[in-house]
C-alpha cells in the first residue's frame, strides 16, 4: 500500500469513529450517512494527514507530545491571567509591535503547532511566516527586546525543544 | 452531586474569563491587540464552559460533543486570529501609537 493509500485509510477510519462517537450507532441511516461522509472526506483531504514513512520512537514521540501538551495548558493559563490582568488595569499598561523571530523547525505540521501555540501563550499572536527563511513575525502586546536573537530565546526557545522531539 | 457542583465551577470561570476578553476588545486600543484579548481570553473561557459542560454530563452523547468542541476551539481560533491579522496588516489598517517597533513593515519582501 502506498503512503498516500494509507494516509487516506487512517483518516477514513478516524473520521467514521468521531462519526459514531457523536450520533447514535443503532440507526442505520445514521451510519450508511457515516460512511458516506467519511468516503468523501478521506477522498479529498486524506492524502495530507500521513507525509512521512518513519515511525521509530514511537512511544518517546507520544511520551514527548504529552509533556508537551501540559506544558503547553499551564502557558496558556498564564496567558489568560496576563490579559486579564492588562485588561482590569485602569492604566491599560501595553506597550506594543511587531517583531520577528527565527526557527529551526522544518515540517509543515510542525510549524502549524508551534505558530498556534505561539498564538494561544502570553502576549503574543502570530502575524505573518516566511517559510524560505524560517522567520515567523509577532505582534507583542508588551515588547520587551528588539533584538531578534533574545526574541527567539522568549518567545519560541520554550516550545522548539520538545517539539523538535515530537514531529522530527 | 460533587460532579454537579466542580462543573458548576468550570462554566463560572469560562464566563469570566469570556468576560475579561469582551472587556479588551472594548478598552484596547487597536486591531491586533484586540485580537490578542479575543484569541486568548475568549478560548479559554469557552473551553471552560464546554469543560464544565462534560464534567456535568459524564461520558455520554453529550460530553462528548462538548470535548470534540474543545479540541476544535483550540485548533482553530489562533488560525482565524493569524489570518486577521495578516489581511490587517497587508491591508494598511494603521497600528496604535503608541507601537514601538514594526519589524513587519521593516522587511517589506513578503508583500507584493
Amino acid at each position: 500500500m502506498t503512503l498516500q493509500n494509507r494516509s487516506r485509510l487512517f483518516v477514513f477510519i478516524f473520521s467514521f469513529l468521531v462519526w459514531l462517537a457523536l450520533t447514535s450507532i443503532r440507526d442505520l441511516e445514521e451510519v450508511v450517512a457515516g460512511l458516506l461522509v467519511a468516503a468523501l472526506v478521506s477522498a479529498i483531504a486524506g492524502k495530507f494527514l500521513i507525509t512521512s514513512e518513519k515511525s521509530e520512537h514511537i512511544i518517546k514521540r507520544i511520551f514527548s507530545a504529552i509533556k508537551y501538551l501540559f506544558k503547553f495548558l499551564w502557558e496558556m493559563v498564564k496567558a489568560n491571567l496576563h490579559v486579564a490582568y492588562i485588561v482590569i488595569n485602569p492604566y491599560l499598561p501595553i506597550n506594543p509591535g511587531i517583531v520577528k523571530i527565527k526557527t529551526k523547525l522544518t515540517k509543515d505540521s510542525a510549524l502549524t503547532v508551534l505558530t498556534n501555540s505561539i498564538t494561544l501563550t502570553p502576549g503574543t499572536l502570530t502575524v505573518d511566516i516566511n517559510p524560505e527563511k524560517k522567520e515567523i513575525y509577532i505582534h507583542w502586546i508588551d515588547v520587551l527586546s528588539k533584538d531578534v536573537e533574545k526574541n527567539t530565546k522568549s518567545i519560541g526557545g520554550k516550545f522548539e525543544k520538545l517539539l523538535t522531539e515530537v514531529f522530527e | 452531586m460533587i460532579r454537579e457542583h466542580i462543573g458548576m465551577v468550570f462554566i463560572l470561570l469560562g464566563i469570566m474569563f469570556d468576560f475579561f476578553g469582551v472587556l479588551g476588545l472594548v478598552r484596547l486600543p487597536d486591531v491586533y491587540n484586540r485580537l490578542q484579548a479575543a484569541t486568548k481570553c475568549v478560548t479559554f473561557g469557552s473551553a471552560g464552559i464546554l469543560l464544565g459542560v462534560f464534567i456535568k454530563q459524564g461520558f455520554n452523547n453529550f460530553g462528548f460533543k462538548a470535548l470534540l468542541g474543545i479540541a476544535f476551539i483550540f485548533l482553530t481560533s489562533p488560525v482565524a486570529a493569524h489570518a486577521i491579522a495578516r489581511a490587517a496588516h497587508r491591508s494598511g489598517i494603521p497600528l496604535t501609537k503608541e507601537t514601538i517597533v514594526d519589524q513587519y513593515q521593516e522587511d517589506n519582501e513578503l508583500k507584493d
